[in-house]
């Protein structure tokens, strides 16, 4: 019962963050400035999202050829930057990723 | 006429949004298999993908679970770890502009990062297109569908296979990321907003609930921002004019 108490309230709160702004934004008109700024969004929380996620391990800094989340992170953002192709960057990045894990090198 | 192009627009939004399920796939597998090492059963795990419909967060509830944390913070911490969506829909806001609430509710509830990337890009390539939410629909739908599979599929597995959650599922996301954020890094304050992003996030990274994701946000937003208005000023003075 208390787990479902739990996802209730997850829920709550989590639409609760994903709506509200999204109904008075389109009420009004935003200054342009800040429309300009927003533009940022993306870039920003994304990098934000990953780079402790691929850099700390267990806790620790980890930038050596043994992090394969470094590695293979590093493999994508070429791939990335080069083909401009989203499709073929996760697929890239997850082959490298693999490849080092299942080499045991990772 | 005018259904057949926003039923066109739906499917063009769910098309769009295939290699993200490609990299949501091992994540919600992932989510499935976490969700069952720690206990919760197959009801109580549906229920979370169903009706909450946050991946990282309830990647992060279901660890803290596994810890035995209470009620209010794992409510907290999936608050924080939420809170980014603020950002995109203030980001989307305008796109959406005059739409009713039968609309507005379910686009706010469906909001994920992988849907809010495809429909930002949709609307800048498009600014003047009037069915974006159409649009968005579709891809809300097909990553909710997958997001609803994979579940199933990974507390299934983790059954099955002891140590799932030592394979490094959690990458697929990154990679994601990456391959959404790199094309987007056309100019030089974006990588500004890119870089400090980072260097926040990464210094920030102890702080209670998750709170440093936001920190490292907003921060990266003002540094892009202030980058690009700094750049104009100074070609301003340059050409004199």
């Amino acid at each position: 019962m208390k787990t479902f108490l739990l996802i209730f309230l997850m829920m709550v709160v989590t639409f609760g963050v994903r709506y509200p702004v999204l109904a008075l934004v389109g009420r009004y008109e935003l200054p342009g400035s800040v429309k300009r700024a927003l533009r940022f969004v993306p870039v920003a929380v994304l990098s934000a999202l990953c780079a402790p996620m691929v850099l700390i391990q267990q806790g620790q800094w980890d930038i050596s050829f043994s992090n394969a989340y470094l590695v293979a992170s590093v493999f994508a953002i070429l791939v990335a930057w080069r083909s401009r192709h989203l499709l073929l960057t996760i697929v890239a990045g997850l082959l490298v990723f693999a490849l080092l894990k299942v080499s045991g090198f990772g | 006429m005018k259904s057949l192009l926003k039923r066109r627009e739906f499917l063009h939004g769910a098309r769009d949004t295939v290699p993200m399920i490609v990299g949501a796939i091992p994540f919600g597998i992932l989510f499935g298999a976490l969700a069952t090492s720690v206990g919760l059963s197959f009801y109580a795990t549906m229920a979370m993908s169903l009706f909450v419909f946050a991946g990282s967060s309830q990647f992060v509830a279901a660890t803290l679970i596994g810890q035995g944390a209470g009620v209010a913070v794992i409510v907290m911490t999936t608050f924080f770890v939420n809170l980014r969506h603020a950002l995109y829909s203030a980001s989307l806001g305008p796109a959406f502009k005059g739409l009713k609430q039968t609309w507005l509710l379910p686009l706010g509830f469906f909001l994920t990062d992988e849907t809010y990337a495809v429909v930002i890009k949709r609307v800048n390539e498009s600014p003047d297109g009037k069915d974006h939410h159409w649009y968005c629909l579709g891809s809300s739908l097909a990553m909710y569908a997958n997001w609803q599979i994979c579940t199933v599929i990974g507390f299934t597995a983790g059954n099955a296979l002891e140590d799932l959650s030592g394979w490094g599922l959690e990458f697929a996301m990154i990679v994601t990321f990456i391959g959404i954020v790199v094309p987007l890094i056309t100019r030089f304050p974006m990588l500004i907003a890119a870089g400090v992003a980072v260097i926040v996030a990464l210094l920030s990274r102890n702080m209670a609930h998750n709170l440093g994701l936001i920190v490292a946000s907003v921060a990266g937003v003002a540094a892009g921002y202030g980058a690009e208005v700094y750049a104009e000023r100074k070609n301003y003075e340059a050409t004199g004019s």
